[in-house]
């Protein structure tokens, strides 16, 4: 069974990988951004049920991660807010001024 | 190979699996991005329920919570601040997509292949089916204490930060 588990992890964070590479609209890149950290949240509680040693380190490690997944949906909502407001687009091409 | 014997976490498996993976394609693929999001959420409430059915009741609540409610409902803030009519139609770069197509694919056949060969010592049974809670709350207050408190100056520092962020500038 833990093996289903993580297939089923892999499968979540490569779509996620994939919409991050080749998505223009940042809402979308932050999308698979946490659908990859979801991928790495399951990975997280399959080892601490099925793993060698059955603890409940998996589920602690698992509330930080949610915790950082919030805070890091919250800071990149209000940059892309700001950004919204001094350039009209959320389109991540157009926000180049470092390779200028 | 795989050895198929049905039982009740079998199944439940199979459809969450299907809703799961039905949803992250959808988030990919739809072209509204409200759709995405509405999609985006069935994926995490389908994680919601794997938690369930890991035994990790707690972190399944705290995931309906923090995802469901309040990730979701702070991405579609994000859409209606920015471009709500977006439609996610953009300028199609075949050369790029195809490349990300590649990596994306190959990285999960390198890991599929390393979870079919890695072979995993069988599992001790899971002594933590009941008062999981209290056990948790416990680990958080003493072994965890010090990341637990880190955790929320980070907490406290971000969203202070996004509110600075995303204030209208006077003038």
């Amino acid at each position: 069974m833990l093996s289903s588990y993580l297939t089923l992890a892999a499968i979540l964070f490569c779509i996620g990988l994939y919409g991050a590479l080749v998505k223009r609209n940042a809402v979308v890149v932050l999308f698979s951004i946490e659908l990859m950290l979801n991928a790495v949240n399951l990975n997280l509680i399959a080892f601490a049920k099925y793993g060698a040693a059955p603890s409940l380190t998996g589920h602690i490690f698992t509330l930080f991660t949610i915790s950082v997944a919030a805070a890091e949906a919250a800071v990149g909502v209000a940059v892309l807010i700001a950004l919204f407001r001094s350039r009209g687009t959320v389109n991540i091409d157009e926000f180049d001024e470092m390779r200028r | 190979m795989l050895h198929l014997d049905i039982t009740g976490e079998f199944v439940a498996f199979f459809l969450l699996s299907v809703v799961m993976i039905t949803g992250a394609v959808l988030t990919i693929s739809l072209t509204k991005v409200v759709h995405m999001v509405v999609s985006l959420a069935a994926v995490f409430l389908g994680l919601a329920g794997m938690f369930v059915l890991l035994q990790a009741e707690f972190v399944a609540f705290v995931q309906v919570l923090i995802y469901t409610g309040a990730i979701s409902i702070l991405m579609i803030f994000g859409i209606m601040m920015t471009e709500h009519r977006a439609e996610g139609t953009d300028p199609v770069k075949p050369l790029h997509e195809t490349l990300a197509a590649v990596a994306a694919l190959s990285l999960f056949g390198l890991l599929f292949f390393a979870i079919r060969a890695s072979d995993f010592p069988e599992p001790a049974p899971f002594p933590f089916g009941e008062d999981q809670t209290l056990e948790i709350g416990k680990l958080l207050y003493t072994g965890y204490l010090i990341p637990f408190e880190l955790l929320s100056v980070l907490l406290t520092v971000a969203f202070i930060g996004a509110i600075a962020l995303a204030r209208k500038e006077a003038g």
